[in-house]
């Protein structure tokens, strides 16, 4: 058995270090350790309820947006007001674009290159993938940067910037957009449902999204040139380096539930597990036996938890909690969310072999397909006329839970007001479940699981199959600890 | 050029507000100008021991370093022992690694308020003993000390502001690789001052409400956003609502209040951010330059003299009251 110690690991967000028990040739135990230590969850406690606006989307600069929704839904709860129409609009609108913007920006900035290594010299498909995708110097970085950012200049409209804007209230939008510039929001959906058809996928929005098994995926497939478009190229390499036997997951999946209308919401809540079972928030609880935090007696609720660091702990290996669902480990992210919905060709995939390197990017990228069409039709509701916001008075005593899904996953917000001012701010972020450490009874986290049997070359220093498993997930290391 | 970017004790939105460049491929701008990348956290293909070789290599000055850029603050502690992040794989405090490149590096970017000022991440109880690379909030010194001159003679080079501007760190770089970035061309803090020497307020939308304080009073509303609700773009340095983020956008277009994000301490104002502090009605943040007898004058003047269609619409979310059409008559 050697030990592999991988950092710094690049191409996620912020900083990751992933230490590997080797032995013949396969992973045999990991340890993840998120490396970084800022307190937000200390900073919070004092402050004025309303200023956790200000702080809460910096803890993380990719998933800012959601960290704010989730702030103004804690404090939406916690006052006991409701954004009318226009402003649940707006927020959709907003979450909607940082998801999709972050599933962008993975595939082609952080996930992507990784095929474009000198290591993959020799497949048939390299010299296409390294001219592609090859980091920094690629063609489809050189297309990709410019049609993000003209992407978010929706941001710029409905949100003044990105990130960290303040246009989300709990009370709904500070922005009230106006018919004339409805329609340059509509524009700009359409520019970039433009790039996505004709670049990342090569084919309709809608095409992709009924995508319903496996065995259409395969036919998807055959009828396409291997080059005929970036998400026939993934595929094509995905086949070629088995990605659907690489990173299996567990067995269970958590999604908090995104984009409410006036039913209910676009994606619904659940935990799957083979069936679909009702989520009740109060099943979450957070272990820090292998954290380097203080420790309650048992693993505690976010709502009654404590962050108090501990840098020399015993047995302790990283700043990340571990969260765990009714005492499980879950995984969570798009997989999760397109799972719970029921989307048909991922819950194919997960049939066919669990939750994997493939999986998680297809899913990513289902998700695309689904969720810009949805803008659109979003965006053509707002009615200019009607408010945007509510106002609304903060009690001195209130709690207030806020329950949404960033990119990655499940993001929930616990917060307690005290004689006016934030008593207690716990966050659990989407990375907090995916990479968390082991619990009291020694179990791995999501990640740690995903990579036991990783095949390690002879002379890997940092094993490529690891790379892509650990950006199958698309982590992001500023929020899991924050 | 080669150029090292790092980050430590931030969110890394400064690099997501980068991506956000917009015109051509920010990759392709940075080849045309002889901006290599030797290596970025968030971009770059080395992972792992292929990335710490490069690092280490312009630590121990065997790979020329001319540019290095660190986001997010420093974080000494816990007690001054920099644990709070140790750059993986290395087993060092990331402090470390940036004091001993900086002491090669011909120039040193701190990018984004954290980096410069210890910015957000320096707020309430500082848990992290955050600070800038070569300030404390407000007080020189930080991690570097306040008498660090990096190779090409120039102090730290703050490119303050949360986040910061895409175009204002672009146009730094370019600067300092043509060599048009001199000690004169940076502020009291460091900040370049072609951005710096600029108010929010130029170029506010909501300038004609400002004029005559026909102000809101929450969220949505379109009048001034001073009186009420803690604005500061009078005070704050940045060109924000000429150069706008993201197409069309700023703080003020998006409806909420500047929060003076490019000054350091902003994450601490004594006060809730979106509400104004005042002492007998006065606001206690008077616009920069002007005497507050004459604010105080001009506010009550212009006050009496609102005309109704901005006085209503000010506290509406939609133009209740467009302006007169003037017909010649003819």
């Amino acid at each position: 058995m050697k030990r592999l110690l991988v950092g710094p690991f690049n191409r996620v967000e912020g900083d990751l270090e992933v230490s590997l028990d080797v032995a013949d040739g396969h992973v045999r135990a990991a340890y993840v350790n998120s490396p970084m230590y800022r307190g937000f969850e200390q900073i919070l406690q004092g402050k004025m309820p309303a200023d956790a606006l200000v702080f809460v989307p910096r803890i993380c600069g990719i998933c800012s947006v959601a960290q704010s929704a989730a702030a103004a839904q804690a404090l939406a709860g916690a006052m006991g007001i409701k954004p009318p129409a226009n402003g649940r609009l707006a927020a959709n609108l907003l979450l909607a674009a940082e998801n999709l913007a972050d599933h962008f920006t993975h595939f082609y900035l952080f996930f992507m290159p990784d095929f474009a290594r000198a290591a993959y010299r020799g497949r048939s498909w390299f010299p296409d993938a390294e001219q592609r995708f090859r980091a920094v110097a690629g063609t489809a970085a050189g297309e990709a940067l410019p049609a993000r950012a003209a992407f978010m200049r929706l941001m710029g409209l409905l949100a003044g910037k990105w990130p960290h804007t303040l246009a989300l209230q709990p009370g709904g939008s500070s922005r009230p957009l106006q018919a004339s510039e409805k329609i340059r929001l509509y524009r700009q959906l359409r520019e970039f449902r433009r790039f996505l058809e004709e670049t990342l996928f090569g084919d309709r929005l809608e095409a992709i999204a009924a995508l319903d098994s496996v065995a259409a995926l395969d036919r998807w497939i055959v009828a396409r040139e291997p080059d005929a478009s970036d998400f026939r190229r993934f595929l094509g390499i995905a086949h070629d380096l088995d990605l659907a036997r690489l990173g299996r997951g567990g067995e269970r999946f958590i999604s908090y539930g995104s984009f409410p209308d006036e039913q209910g919401r676009m994606f619904p809540a659940g935990v799957w597990d083979g069936s679909l079972k009702i989520l009740d928030s109060g099943d979450i609880r957070e272990d820090v036996s292998h954290a380097w935090y203080a420790q309650a007696e048992v693993p505690q609720h976010p709502a009654h938890g404590a962050t108090v660091p501990l840098v020399d702990k015993a047995g302790a290996y990283s700043w990340c909690k571990a969260p765990r669902w009714d005492g499980c480990v879950v995984e969570t992210g798009a997989l999760a969310r397109q799972v719970v919905a029921a989307q048909p060709l991922v819950r194919d995939l997960l049939v066919a072999g669990g939750a994997n390197v493939l999986s998680r990017v297809v899913a990513r990228l289902i998700e695309i397909a689904r969720v810009l069409p949805a803008m659109e039709a979003w965006a053509e509701q707002l009615t200019p006329g009607e408010p945007y916001c509510v106002a609304g008075e903060m009690p001195r005593e209130a709690e207030g839970e806020g329950l949404v899904e960033a990119a990655r996953g499940a993001l929930g917000h616990w917060l307690s007001v005290r004689r006016g001012r934030i008593h207690s701010y716990q966050i659990v972020a989407p990375t907090t479940w995916n990479f968390s450490p082991r619990d009291a009874q020694g179990t791995p986290g999501a990640l740690e699981q995903a990579l036991v049997g990783a095949p390690v070359g002879e002379g890997e220093e940092a094993p490529l199959a690891v790379q892509h498993i650990v950006r199958s997930f698309d982590p992001c290391m500023v929020c899991t600890v924050h | 050029m080669n150029l090292l970017w790092l980050q430590s004790g931030g969110c890394g939105g400064c690099t997501l507000s980068w991506l956000g460049a917009e015109g051509e491929s920010l990759f392709m701008m940075l080849a045309d100008e002889n901006l290599e990348l030797i290596w970025h956290p968030s971009l770059s293909e080395e992972s792992a021991g292929e990335a710490l070789k490069l690092i280490a290599g312009c630590a121990d000055g065997s790979l020329p370093l001319d540019i290095l850029c660190v986001e997010g603050a420093v974080l000494r502690g816990p007690n001054g022992s920099g644990r709070f992040h140790l750059l993986s794989g290395s087993g060092q405090p990331m402090l470390s690694w940036v004091r001993a490149l900086a002491a090669r590096a011909r120039h040193v970017v701190a990018v984004g308020t954290c980096a410069a000022y210890g910015g957000v991440t320096a707020a309430g109880v500082n848990p992290g003993d955050a600070c800038g690379l070569q300030f404390d909030g407000d007080v020189p010194g930080g991690l570097l000390g306040a008498d660090f001159r990096a190779g090409g003679g120039l102090p730290v080079v703050n490119i303050a502001g949360c986040p910061t501007h895409p175009d204002w760190i672009n146009e730094t770089l370019i600067s300092l690789a043509r060599g048009a970035l001199v000690r004169e061309d940076l502020d009291d803090f460091c900040r370049p001052r072609f951005y710096a020497d600029q108010l929010v307020h130029h170029g506010c939308p909501r300038n004609e409400f400002y004029e005559f304080k026909a102000s809101a009073d929450k969220p949505s509303d379109q009048g001034c956003l001073m009186e009420q609700m803690g604005c500061k773009g009078t005070q704050a340095h940045a060109d924000c609502n000429t150069r706008l983020w993201n197409g069309s956008g700023s703080c003020l277009r998006g409806g909420y209040a500047c929060i003076r994000c490019t000054d350091p301490g902003f994450e601490e104002p004594g006060h809730p951010f979106a509400e104004t502090p005042k002492i007998a009605g006065i606001p206690l943040g008077l616009p920069s330059d002007m005497p507050k007898a004459w604010f105080i004058a001009l506010a009550a003047l212009s006050k009496s003299a609102t005309p109704a269609r901005v006085r209503e619409n000010a506290k509406a979310d939609h133009l209740l009251r467009a302006p007169t059409v003037k017909k010649a008559g003819r």
